[in-house]
């Protein structure tokens, strides 16, 4: 008989016994804990997947359906009427075009003050206004639609793409508003005060020292802004109508490219639902260059200042 | 030049009171566009069930139903999904491919809803009759949720494209609120040894609480008011849905179906369901938006942006 095979008496000692019961209980709770936290990820990677899919799926199918439909055509002439072959969007383009540019100019004036407005003031009229503008941005896209016809449609002479121009920028506002404000709460105080100590005044500071610095975000907030406007179908089915021929003259009925997209895709003629996904093609690429853009755009003015 | 103090204060002033003034209008217009509707039926159609222009019955209760159930497809499916997926970019892909899965969810939040429609309607509903809906009858067919032909558009088709349409929304703000969760709290936890789940499920899940109910809220507000996506992929049926696979109606596919072809009570009942659905919408938005300042500590700069 060994040494090592006489039966050891190990010295009962309480704080060892619960050390061995701590090193047993942490190992196989450790063991759980890496199981599921592995469970748990494995979960998560499969929803980025589930996330990734159908998004892919979208860009691939519009780009496979609506390539073929591009050709010079497509972007310079109006739609034809049902059955007659060929026929573009140009309509649409200019109708589209032209209702963004109304909107981006009557808006951002206003959202950039109101913007200012927020970032300079902290009582309860400031309070209730950026609950208003929070707000504002859930009201639902038709509610505005519905809102454009009466303020604008029913009382200025019917269907127009000044009455679209309204809607979309009732949508776009209060998107600028904020996104004015967040850049411009982001200015240093001490820029300002600097200003302030220059006998420089309050608006001669907004306009050369705080819109300025905040410029990379109002610009990012604005183009974001078109970005959601530019895609918009309910409003503009209210507001602007629809017009299969070439309108340049903005308070008549005109044609958008989402409206296009809407009518055309319930058609039977195969020819039009090919143009309405040409345009779907089209206003994606549109929107997604504007996203691209201002994420660039913002990233170098950042770069530039530093 | 340059405007003295005053002047540029008031002028200031003036802006956000336009701003404002813009948001009462809206609501005022709407109320006394409507209000021919409610002089004329009182005010318990909106809560009954049949929408009958040509017998006089205007109910707006299918509608109502419609909207609620389609948006809460849309939710249930998004929330795990999308905070799955937030947690996925913010925290578990490669740094080298983080940007590139980023940027391509957040531009994927631009695509128009129409062409999210249209994709719905061509390549997803023809799916959802052939393979989707008879796998989901035969696996869930027992909780009655299921029952009725496979039509392939319908409640469930609408559900999931508001999905794909919220998703993005969701995963991009609960994404950068997840990444702002301080370093030094993540390493605090895994210094006392806790697996990465339960550092993204105990420190960087509950940092973020205040950012991801503002990014659920966001993007509830966004199903609840999607109209032409969903008017092209739900059927159009002016009944209450008996199954996930019936097709039904929303409150905005109803308006914007209805709103070219009719007048007098007809379209002062429309109004009536747009202001049914503003006061839908604006409830969910403030009661989030309250959620948002009480959880973050009165605030009021948290929230979505």
């Amino acid at each position: 008989m060994t040494i090592l095979e006489l039966p050891v008496e190990q010295p009962v000692d309480a704080t060892m016994e619960r050390r061995r019961a701590i090193q047993v209980a942490a190992s196989s709770s450790l063991r759980r804990r890496k199981l599921s936290s592995g469970i748990a990820l494995g979960v998560c990677w499969a929803f980025l997947g589930i996330a990734i899919i159908p998004l892919i799926a979208v860009l691939i199918y519009v780009t496979a359906k609506g390539l073929p439909a591009w050709s010079v055509d497509f972007f310079t002439q109006s739609t034809t009427p049902e059955g007659i072959p060929g026929g573009g969007v140009w309509n649409a383009i200019v109708g589209t075009v032209e209702i963004t540019l109304i909107a981006v100019a009557a808006t951002v004036p206003l959202g950039l003050m109101c913007g200012l407005f927020l970032a300079e003031s902290n009582g309860w009229i400031a309070a209730t206004l950026r609950f208003t503008a929070d707000v504002m941005t859930g009201v639902p896209s038709i509610t505005v639609g519905i809102f454009g016809y009466i303020a604008i449609v029913k009382n200025f002479g019917g269907y127009s793409g000044l009455a679209g121009a309204f809607a979309i920028g009732f949508i776009m506002l209060p998107v600028i508003t904020r996104a004015g404000e967040t850049a411009i709460r982001g200015v240093p105080q001490s820029l300002n005060e600097a200003a302030l100590a220059l006998g420089a005044r309050r608006a001669t500071i907004a306009r050369r020292v705080v819109v300025p610095t905040a410029l990379p975000g109002i610009i990012t907030g604005v183009l974001l802004a078109v970005a959601r406007g530019l895609g918009e179908t309910a409003p503009l089915l209210l507001t602007i109508f629809g017009n299969q021929y070439l309108q340049w003259n903005p308070t008549k009925p005109m044609e958008a490219l989402p409206i296009l997209i809407y009518n055309d895709s319930s058609q039977p003629y195969a020819d039009l639902v090919q143009v309405a996904w040409g345009a779907a093609l089209l206003l994606m690429v549109v929107v997604l260059i504007l996203s691209i853009g201002s994420r660039l755009f913002a990233a170098r003015l950042q770069k530039e200042r530093r | 030049m340059s405007l003295p103090d005053n002047g540029y204060r008031t002028m200031l002033a003036v802006a956000a009171v336009i701003v404002g003034a813009l948001a009462v209008w809206l609501v005022v217009a709407i109320v006394i566009q409507a209000h021919p509707a409610f002089v004329t039926l009182g005010y318990s159609w909106i809560l009954q069930k049949t929408w009958d222009p040509s017998h006089g019955k205007y109910g707006l209760l299918p509608f109502i139903l419609g909207t609620l159930e389609s948006t809460a497809i849309a939710v249930v499916l998004a929330v795990p999904i999308g905070l799955g997926t937030a947690l996925a970019l913010a925290y578990l892909v490669p740094h080298r491919i983080r940007p590139v899965l980023s940027t391509a969810v957040e531009l994927l939040a631009a695509v128009p809803s129409v062409v999210y429609g249209l994709w719905g309607l061509v390549v997803l509903a023809p799916l959802f009759r052939t393979t989707v809906e008879p796998f989901l009858t035969a696996v869930l067919g027992w909780t009655g949720l299921f029952n009725g032909p496979n039509g392939g558009v319908g409640l469930l088709l609408a559900g999931v494209i508001l999905f794909v349409m919220i998703l993005p929304t969701m995963v991009a703000i609960s994404r950068d609120v997840l990444a702002v969760v301080p370093n030094e709290q993540l390493e605090g936890a895994m210094a006392l040894g806790a697996t990465r789940w339960q550092v993204l499920h105990k420190v960087v899940v509950p940092g973020a609480r205040t950012g991801i109910l503002g990014a659920f809220t966001l993007a509830t507000g966004r199903a609840l008011g999607e109209t032409v996506a969903v008017a092209m992929v739900i059927g159009n049926s002016p009944y209450i849905a008996h199954s996930l696979k019936s097709p039904a109606a929303t409150l905005p596919s109803l308006i914007v179906n209805n709103f070219g072809e009719s007048s007098g009570t007809e379209l002062a009942a429309l109004f009536g369901a747009g202001l049914v659905l503003l006061i839908i919408g604006i409830s969910v938005n403030s009661l989030a938006r309250w959620l948002v300042w009480s959880t973050s500590g009165g605030n009021s700069q948290a929230g979505p942006r």
